[in-house]
């Protein structure tokens, strides 16, 4: 297959959930049941083009540069803005993940929203939201990026709202997608810093231009500055700290939701964009996002650790988890922190399908037994699921090996690369929180996975409820199943202890360093790059081959990092097992056998667990500050708004009306009062001399002869 | 004692000034008539003796007829005017008849 | 484009509405019930088909319309240009000549409006539909304001241009103080008193630069050349020409409106009819920032150089106050689902003079454009508002809720003007927030990435409102059918009519959210013209 075909595929690939999603919402009320099973079987078809496609790249060109197609969508003066779709390694590998998680979400679905009033519109959503994600996966440019980025932040806000009857769901729709925009209003500022600068979106163009030194106000703060704006972005959507408060409230969406969006795709959207735009990290942008990833791994998991809630302890591993990539990434470990994307999207997927699967036969057995009163997702209320839902616990116990990092399973392998990365990053830069927290949250990984997993399939049910659950049918075992084969090391490399010779991490290595050698690590500065290339032509995000000849102990690293990644690995892998086997032990100690009683180290920390059950009060701290403190602005904004703005309007008519009221009270008293004053005073003089005049011609004779007789007597 | 012109004119303003009185007090308009009548014979008196103690012939007596005839005259229009009132108002009473009041 | 009965296109799409309106004026209005409804489905009718006629042109229009002339203050590149001499006497006191002339034409600046108007005014005739209270005049005043807002669009001679924009004032005072909300009479001499009061700085710059170049021609008073060395306006960056500027702003700024000058707009919003809030936040509210970019700042390029950073600044305040106040609408005062929008308005309206203070490609077509979607997803907002208000007669927002179940139509078609209005990829608003943003960075970074906030708050805002009003659980009072009769309302969902409306305006959102490039290509020449001239003018002045 050529390039061409490929990219014409991957554009095919994107459209067609869209085209579900089209199909649905139109007719979806009229389809009813079936529109589920036309939604399962494109997003089928779908599944098979991403896996045909990805193999050709991966098997044909694993060495080629990014597949690119674009086009001006914009042509603004010089200007023009390209959009388009680009096709790489990652690309590839991410768009079955992408197709096959959403593939087994629809399969699942079909029979865990079998009940649903608005069956057909939820498949029409997942069409939505499956085809923003492949967006993401296949942009080629940051604008690309944005534009899905957002659509991902709507899918996922018409899905964690699906059930809007709820008032928790609603808001917790409408938490993730305002979260979420505080952290895109960092990527949009990356985006305006970038436009400004290179006058381009295109990821090679960009890179290019940072590569032949154009920093942006020539600064290399500001290049900086891009970074951790674009990084930004990815806080809000992969839930990193501070941000992360949103990805637990999203859990009130129905669960094939949660694994959808919360394990595999949309929160790793964050991730895959740190990725994406690696090259164009400096030192301190990579210092940030690793620290970043360092302290949302550690908080998180120290929050899940007292959660009761099935789906929120797995929310939180997820946070958890995310900030081990996002670290992994920080630190230089790429291959390591992608792999973790794609190993954790599979286990993730499983937990929380398998979560699904709980809460459904709960709810069944809850329905059958008239009981509706009780929280079909809390822990406590579970217990001995391993006998009624056995194909569900083997599966569970699958994935939540592979989270603890047990040999054998694909989580150890990445996570264990991620370990050696920080490691090899602490040695180097002396940064040592960073490993600290990562092991620290390993251990705590391993001990609440284990908690969860006893607590509700280990041990007697706690509740008739729980005693009377029955296996879910093969639409929902399926996917648990094949995804519980996913979790198995073979698939990423075939030593089970060392990733390092795989598959994937000679496909997915380390892009070379676009921003300047001054502003960067020089650990992590690329051997073949220190060479000035005889090529003028910038090759930047371009995977490089390794380089084959690594016969017997002769390795040539890229980077001095790499050198030291190498050699942590053995330490790191030790280091992490052993935390991993603490956990677990210390688990099955408090909880299986119940040798010691947790409730003495709750009393002895009593502020400790408080704080962990609450989750360190990051909802109340944020609504106490930035949410009251907003809608405090608004409340004086509009106070001020409709009383002192439109206060001084008013008063300026009011003002006006008095005015008038003064200039007539003068008009009428004044002006008008001596024109009156003139007629009132003729009238009266009328009034004067009409006395004489009575009408009575007598009166008038009378009078005449009296004025007869005194002129008489005065002239004679 | 020998009357003299002075004794006419005092009777002569004895007459009218019993006119005047009459137009001045009567409400009939008849009185007032009557009351005009005697005013013009007053007059004629003293048309009559001034023609007679006078350097004149008989103009005086001449005038004191045409008064006479024009007095008829008068008479009869003011009748007229009088009935035409009593038409109108249903009286002739003067002191009611206050239209040329201003 | 050719003419008809000797009438260029542009005097068509003009003064058809006023042919409609004597047509209407000639029907009598019936004595009984039956005369009545007769005579009302004529006038709505005829409005609508005259509204319909005037759209065909509009968009005929648009695509006769040659891209590549710049217009501006080049009157040989204008198009579909119609010159006669109109009132034309000399010898008189003062004036000496007065040469008024009946000239129009459009370039880039003026088409996107023209097809605003256009389809503005034809889809507001469908929510004109339901008013019985005196339709006769109802809709002889609304064709009339129809030719008021197509001709501030068309005019070129400022004294054309001045009428026009008086002309329009008119019907709408009685479209608002008569077939208005409770408090209509307040709000009807609020909008009228405002605008007039702004109507009146425009009249004193337009008599002064009369004194300066003997004409109204628009074209000649752009031309510096011309002006009398004795005038108050000669010589560039003259203080009193900053200070006609100035005055001449602030006339617009009252019509856009933007912070301070904005608090009519919310009671007018309030009290107006549906498709009269739908026509002022559609149409009326852009020929403020036309105005501007039609007459001040080529009239005065010096001085937009010299008030740049302060426009910026005021573009700034509203989008970030504007939004605070819609945001603040949730927790205070009357929590009135139209107050809400038409602060929106005042934030979104924010956006465009942000872009057109950049005096940067992006950001003035940016501007422009968003003026264009500002009037197609605004208008689509208030017809949504008018569907519940119908039916309910209320629009408080603490009145609703799940209305989702009761019309989930209603609810999608809202999910796209809310998205719309929050600037979702894919619709429109988003290219040309975008694009402002990209635009007003490259001149102004800090007030830019202030103003982004607007993006943060309006996406509260506007979640708030949405989960309020359908989201959540029904209200017993709302679970009966709106009209039990079933005589005015067939279904719960949003009626036929109304769809009529709404589907087109969705239609036009989201074909722009994809395919932007049209609309960009039809004021590209002319802005990058526009910016030419400020610019190397302000730059000679040496401000």
């Amino acid at each position: 297959m050529t390039p061409e075909l490929l990219l014409n595929l991957s554009i095919a690939i994107l459209i067609i959930p869209l085209l579900s999603f089209i199909v649905l919402i139109f007719f979806g009320k009229k389809l009813g049941r079936p529109a589920g099973f036309i939604g399962t079987s494109i997003l089928g078809i779908d599944l098979i083009l991403s896996i045909t496609v990805a193999f050709v790249r991966l098997l044909y060109y694993p060495d080629a540069a990014m597949f690119q197609y674009k086009f001006d969508w914009l042509n603004v003066g010089t200007n023009s803005i390209a959009l388009g779709v680009g096709l790489d390694n990652l690309a590839a590998i991410m768009l079955i993940v992408v197709t096959l998680i959403s593939f087994l979400v629809h399969l699942f679905s079909l029979e865990y929203m079998r009940e649903d009033k608005r069956f057909p519109r939820f498949y029409a959503y997942l069409g939505l939201f499956t085809f923003s994600m492949l967006g993401i996966v296949i942009a080629n440019n940051f604008l690309n990026m944005f534009i899905f980025w957002e659509l991902v932040g709507v899918s996922s806000y018409l899905l964690i709202g699906f059930w809007f009857e709820k008032d928790s769901a609603a808001n917790a729709s409408k938490k993730a997608f305002i979260v979420n925009r505080i952290g895109d209003l960092g990527f949009l500022f990356g985006l305006m810093t970038i436009y400004l600068t290179y006058g381009t979106f295109l990821f090679d163009e960009v890179f290019g231009s940072i590569n032949a030194g154009i920093l942006p106000f020539d600064s290399g703060a500001w290049m900086t500055a891009i970074g951790i704006f674009v990084f930004l972005g990815a806080v809000g959507k992969s839930a990193q700290f501070p941000l992360h408060v949103w990805l637990p409230d999203a859990m009130e969406g129905p669960t094939p939701v949660s694994a959808l969006i919360h394990a595999a795709t949309m929160v790793a959207a964050g991730v895959y964009l740190t990725a994406r735009v690696f090259p164009m990290f400096t030192a301190d942008a990579l210092l940030f996002v690793a620290y970043t990833g360092a302290l949302t791994a550690f908080i998180a998991a120290t929050i899940a650790i007292t959660q009761w809630d099935f789906k929120r302890v797995l929310a939180y591993s997820t946070v958890s988890q995310l900030g081990y990539m996002v670290m992994g990434l920080g630190v230089g470990a790429f291959t390591s922190g992608f792999m973790h994307l794609v190993t954790h999207a599979w286990f993730k997927a499983l937990l929380f399908l398998a979560s699904g699967s709980v809460i459904h036969a709960m709810h069944h057995a809850m329905h059958h037994h008239n009981e509706h009163h009780m929280d079909p997702q809390d822990i406590r209320n579970m217990g001995g699921l391993r006998k009624t839902m056995p194909i569900t616990y083997i599966t569970f116990l699958f994935a939540t090996i592979a989270i603890s990092g047990i040999p054998l399973t694909s989580g150890f392998l990445s996570k264990d690369g991620i370990l050696a990365g920080t490691l090899a990053f602490a040695q180097l830069s002396g940064h040592w929180f960073i490993p600290v927290a990562g092991f620290g949250a390993a251990l705590m990984t391993a001990f609440y996975m284990f908690r969860l997993t006893i607590l509700s399939f280990h041990g007697k049910p706690k509740t008739h409820i729980a005693s009377h659950t029955h296996e879910n049918n093969r639409f929902i075992t399926f996917p648990l199943v094949l995804l519980a084969i996913l979790t198995f090391w073979f698939f990423y490399s075939f030593n089970p202890l060392d990733a390092g010779k795989g598959w994937f991490h000679s496909v997915t290595q380390t892009p070379q360093i676009a921003t300047p050698h001054n502003l960067m690590f020089d650990f992590m500065v690329q051997n073949d790059q220190a060479e000035p290339s005889s090529n003028q032509q910038v090759k930047t995000f371009e995977v490089t081959h390794y380089q084959h000849h690594h016969s017997g102990e002769h390795h040539s690293y890229r980077s001095t990092l790499e050198e030291y990644i190498h050699h942590a690995h053995t330490p790191a892998m030790i280091l992490s097992l052993l935390v991993a086997i603490t956990g677990i032990l210390l688990s099955f100690i408090y909880y299986q056998f119940r040798i010691w009683d947790v409730d003495s180290i709750v009393n002895l920390y009593p502020w400790l667990y408080k704080g962990s059950f609450n989750k360190w009060f990051f909802d109340e701290i944020y609504q106490a500050t930035f949410i009251n403190g907003t809608v405090g602005f608004a409340k004086i904004g509009a106070w001020f708004d409709l009383n002192i703005v439109d206060g001084v309007v008013n008063f300026m008519g009011t003002l006006g009306r008095g005015l008038g009221k003064i200039t007539s009270w003068f008009d009428f008293r004044g002006v008008d009062g001596a024109v009156n004053l003139t007629a009132w005073i003729s009238k009266r003089l009328g009034d004067i001399f009409r006395q004489p005049q009575t009408g009575i011609i007598q009166a008038y004779l009378v009078l005449t002869i009296i004025g007869l007789v005194v002129l008489v007597y005065i002239f004679i | 004692m020998e009357v003299g012109l002075t004794h006419f004119l005092v009777l002569s303003a004895i007459l009218f000034s019993l006119g005047i009185f009459g137009i001045a007090t009567r409400k009939n308009a008849i009185m007032v008539l009557m009351s005009l009548e005697l005013i013009m014979n007053s007059a004629n008196i003293n048309f009559v003796v001034f023609s007679r103690f006078g350097n004149f012939q008989i103009e005086g007596q001449v005038f004191a007829l045409f008064v006479m005839i024009l007095a008829a005259a008068e008479v009869a229009i003011a009748l007229a005017i009088v009935l035409n009132i009593y038409q109108n108002f249903r009286h002739v009473n003067v002191d009611e008849i206050k239209d040329l009041k201003g | 484009m050719s003419t008809f009965l000797g009438l260029g296109p542009l005097t068509w799409i003009t003064f058809l509405p006023i042919l409609g309106m004597i047509i209407i004026l000639l029907i009598p209005s019936g004595n009984d019930d039956v005369a009545k409804e007769r005579s009302q489905n004529l006038f709505r009718l005829i409005t609508a088909g005259i509204t319909f006629l005037q759209l065909i042109i509009a968009i005929l229009l648009m695509t006769a319309f040659n891209t590549k002339l710049v217009g501006v203050n080049d009157p040989s590149s204008m198009q579909f240009v119609e010159r006669v001499s109109w009132i034309s006497l000399t010898g008189l006191p003062i004036f000496g000549t007065l040469k008024i002339e009946y000239f129009i034409g459009i370039d880039g600046l003026s088409a996107p409006m023209i097809l605003l108007t256009g389809i503005v005014s034809f889809l507001a005739t469908f929510s004109s539909w339901h008013i019985k209270k005196a339709a006769k005049g109802y809709f002889a005043m609304y064709l009339l304001l129809v030719t008021g807002m197509m001709g501030v669009f068309v005019a070129l001679d400022f004294f054309l241009f001045y009428v026009f924009w008086e002309l329009m004032l008119l019907p709408m005072y009685f479209l608002i103080g008569i077939w208005g909300g409770p408090n209509k009479e307040y709000a009807a001499i609020k909008f009228f008193l405002y605008t007039l009061f702004g109507s009146v700085f425009m009249l004193l710059v337009m008599i002064a630069l009369y004194f300066a170049v003997g004409s109204f021609n628009m074209f000649e008073m752009m031309d510096f050349t011309k002006y009398d060395t004795n005038s108050i306006l000669y010589g560039m960056g003259g203080s009193w020409r900053l200070i006609a500027f100035a005055a001449l702003f602030v006339g617009f700024a009252i019509k856009v409106p933007s912070v301070p000058f904005h608090t009519w707009l919310p009671d007018a919003h309030v009290e107006a009819p549906t498709p009269i809030s739908v026509i002022l936040a559609g149409v009326l509210l852009k020929m403020g920032t036309y105005g501007m970019l039609r007459i001040a700042w080529p009239m005065f390029p010096d001085a937009v150089y010299y008030f740049q950073t302060w426009i910026a600044v005021i573009g700034m305040v509203s989008i970030v106050y504007g939004a605070l106040c819609a945001l603040g609408q949730h927790k205070f005062g009357k929590r009135d689902f139209k107050k809400l929008i038409a602060y929106s308005s005042v934030s979104h309206m924010g956006y465009v003079m942000l872009g057109m203070a950049s005096m940067t490609s992006e950001g003035m077509i940016g501007a422009i454009f968003q003026m264009f979607n500002h009037g197609t997803i605004t208008a689509m907002l208030f017809m949504i508002v008018g569907v519940i208000y119908d039916r309910a007669h209320t629009r408080g927002l603490d009145d609703f809720g799940g209305l989702a179940t009761k019309m989930p139509v209603y609810t999608g078609i809202m999910t796209i003007a809310f998205f719309g209005a929050i600037g979702l990829p894919g619709l429109s608003g988003f290219v040309s927030e975008v694009m402002v943003f990209l635009g007003s960075f490259r001149t102004y970074p800090v007030y830019t990435m202030i103003s982004a906030l607007g993006v943060v708050l309006g996406a509260a805002y506007m979640l708030w409102a949405l989960q309020r009003v359908f989201f959540g659980k029904l209200p017993e009072r709302w679970n009966k059918p709106w009209d039990p009769s079933g005589k005015l309302y067939k279904t719960d969902d949003i009626a036929p009519v109304e769809l009529a409306a709404l589907i087109p305006l969705a239609v036009v959102v989201i074909f722009f959210g994809i395919y932007p490039q049209p609309m960009i290509s039809m004021m590209e020449t002319s802005v990058n013209h526009l910016i030419e001239v400020v610019k190397t003018t302000g730059q000679i002045a040496g401000l």
